[in-house]
């Protein structure tokens, strides 16, 4: 392979952000060149540059002017969704691939071992990676969909109080909405509904997610079971903590499976799981993307 | 304390929280039965939707025959007095079926969470106010908050807008005292218009004790239930506060006698087991736990051959809290394993 990295912005100056310095430094593929905020005093702009990225306090804006000479190919926004549509118009005009961290959603939604081969072969210039429970949940509706007819689906993720923020807490209609509808666009599944539980034991629980499925006929036990030990397989390349706990179980035409999320621990605490799931993932998408640039598969073209 | 001449608004759960105990089955015809009967008697407030509210209906909470509007809609139309409020958990219940209710005729919202995360309730409660609803600013297990926190927790619920903040004693784990304490602090910081509640659950037996200790420390709004039909040992029976209030001169403008024959001629007939301390109800209560799990504890333990007590105790000593539901099967699930009495699949 090439030692020719893609280079990468970062959107936002949170503990997202943050981590997504660890995950990119360590990619065979990317290189993360700037990170943007809108604090000149925020402690993630002080860190990204102590970790030898350029920064700028001044939004997107900041950023835009150098896009082109540090040839910065793609971008990964983990602002909020009221900001990504602007962000993302400025950023796709120069050419630059967005991979949607907020549930914003204006792109596809991307969830990685299903569909993301699809989304960089047709060169999507817009990403979205739905939302935490999203991405620990909808490998394993798909695996059973891929299978047998899911009629129903219903997952339902508990996380620790100390891993969710105030923009989540502020508006967990949101979370519910865009998680249902990806269980059903994504996952395969007729219908879904997706719970979430905030939960505040100390020491912090690591993330937990139930995924239940509905087959219209009766379920194969055999086939369903290696179809979900495969795909828990493929997240784990991405996600070494994803773990299942119990089942998959079977009663009548309802299958369950418990899962455990556990992070890399590389900037959040290993007990966020769900935090650590969307950087891995949005890294993973990335990653993708990047490897078919450099083969010269595909070409990002400015969006105009 | 005397409390003669106190005014205290009574909030009826049996067709929400005694839900659970009928497994979320019961019918729009008994709801308009048991709802009819207590607008009769003068019950200001009735709670009527599924067990964990709107978007109760799932695979985790079970699935009511009805839809909540249906049921919401039924009992709304039959009122002459009596106000149809509904639960709403944020993160399960949305403000889409918030809207819903309110078109059905719901006109008061207890908005829930977990006593430590009031925080993921403000669009809801915010949007409450908008549809002009009595709105309520419920905190679950409050007994794992301390009475400051509660206070902090209570303060954010009526800066989102709330009318009335709930100490919900989840679990029935509390004792008089631990209520005293929690209403306590919030009378101390919250505004003087903003009321405060008591919810209670009868696990250790003290739903009575636990309600008036509310009223000695500021609570003006109680929660109970027609013979107690709710979730574990259930809820305070509202017929008995009801006479207890009347013995010591507390005005709940309700008729006793015709709550007394509510309970016993319509609800106790209804249930399918019979609602009170039992050996697992009453580990809830000593546990700490919420008190929705008794059921499906039982379940697990049938399923998996593990006793619902160890099941509860693992789940009070792994600090699962309401909406976990899933989380009884895994532990039960897990438990077995240990024992050798579940194969594990391989990973």
């Amino acid at each position: 392979m090439s030692t020719r990295k893609i280079r990468c912005a970062l959107i936002g100056s949170g503990n997202i952000g943050t981590d997504l310095i660890y995950k990119i430094q360590r990619s065979p593929v990317l290189e993360p060149v700037w990170m943007v905020g809108i604090d000149p005093a925020s402690e993630g702009l002080a860190r990204a540059r102590e970790m030898g990225l350029k920064t700028t306090a001044e939004g997107v804006d900041g950023l835009l002017p150098h896009v082109l000479e540090d040839n910065i190919q793609i971008a990964f926004d983990a602002t909020s969704a009221y900001v990504h549509a602007e962000n993302s118009l400025k950023l796709n005009a120069l050419g630059v691939m967005m991979i949607d961290l907020t549930p914003a959603a204006i792109g596809p939604l991307c969830v990685p071992p299903v569909n993301l081969r699809e989304h960089a072969e047709k060169v999507e210039m817009n990403v979205n990676m739905i939302s935490c429970a999203g991405q620990a949940t909808i490998p394993i509706v798909n695996a059973v969909s891929r299978i047998q007819s899911v009629g129903y689906a219903e997952i339902v993720a508990s996380l620790a109080s100390k891993s969710v923020g105030p923009g989540t807490r502020a508006n967990l209609d949101e979370f519910t909405y865009t998680t249902s509808g990806a269980i059903e666009k994504v996952g395969g599944a007729r219908k879904g509904k997706a719970l979430a539980i905030i939960n505040p034991a100390e020491p912090p629980m690591i993330m937990r997610n139930t995924i239940s499925c509905l087959t219209d006929d009766e379920p194969d036990h055999v086939k369903i079971t290696e179809s979900i030990l495969q795909m828990i397989k493929e997240v784990q390349k991405y996600v070494p903590g994803y773990r299942l706990v119990n089942g998959p179980i079977y009663d009548g035409n309802k299958v369950q499976v418990f899962m455990e999320v556990a992070g890399l621990g590389d900037y959040l605490p290993r007990y966020a799981g769900n935090l650590d799931i969307m950087t891995a993932a949005a890294t993973r998408t990335a990653e993708m993307f990047a490897e078919e640039i450099l083969k010269g598969s595909i070409k990002l073209e400015p969006v105009v | 304390m005397d409390l003669k001449g106190k005014k205290i608004i009574l909030h009826d759960m049996c067709l929400r929280d005694g839900m659970h105990a009928k497994r979320e089955q019961i019918s729009v015809d008994q709801m308009v039965k048991v709802a009819t009967a207590l607008d009769a008697a003068g019950v200001p407030y009735l709670q009527v939707t599924h067990g964990a509210g709107l978007g109760g209906n799932s695979l985790q909470h079970g699935f009511a025959p009805h839809s909540n509007e249906e049921y919401i809609s039924a009992v709304a139309a039959k009122m002459t007095q009596a106000k149809v409020s509904v639960l709403l958990i944020p993160g399960l219940g949305t403000m889409r079926e918030l809207q819903s209710a309110f078109d059905c005729g719901a006109r008061s919202v207890h908005v829930a969470t977990h006593c430590t995360e009031a925080d993921t309730a403000p669009q809801h409660i915010a949007y409450a106010r908008k549809l002009g609803m009595d709105t309520t600013g419920f905190l679950m297990m409050a007994h794992l908050n301390d009475p400051e926190g509660i206070a902090r927790q209570g303060k954010l619920m009526e800066s989102y807008g709330a009318h009335t903040v709930y100490v919900t004693d989840s679990a029935g784990y509390m004792l008089p005292d631990d209520v005293k304490a929690r209403v306590g602090a919030l009378r101390a910081v919250l505004k003087p218009e903003t009321e405060i509640g008591f919810h209670g659950h009868h696990n250790l037996g003290m739903g009575i004790a636990n309600s008036i200790a509310a009223i000695e420390a500021g609570a003006t709004r109680i929660d109970g239930s027609a013979a107690g039909l709710g979730a574990g040992a259930g809820n305070t029976p509202l017929e008995v506060f009801a006479a207890v209030c009347e013995r010591m001169g507390i005005e709940t403008g309700v008729d006793l006698f015709k709550l007394m024959d509510v309970a016993e001629e319509i609800i106790v007939p209804m249930m399918e087991h019979v609602v009170r301390v039992d050996r697992e109800s009453l580990t809830l209560g000593f546990a700490g736990v919420y008190s929705t799990f008794l059921l499906h504890s039982k379940r697990a333990a049938d399923r998996f051959g593990v006793s619902a007590r160890d099941i509860l105790v693992e789940l009070g000593r792994k600090k699962m809290i309401g909406g976990q539901e899933d989380m009884i099967m895994d532990t039960a699930m897990t438990m077995a394993r240990e024992r050798g009495l579940l194969k594990a699949v391989a990973a």
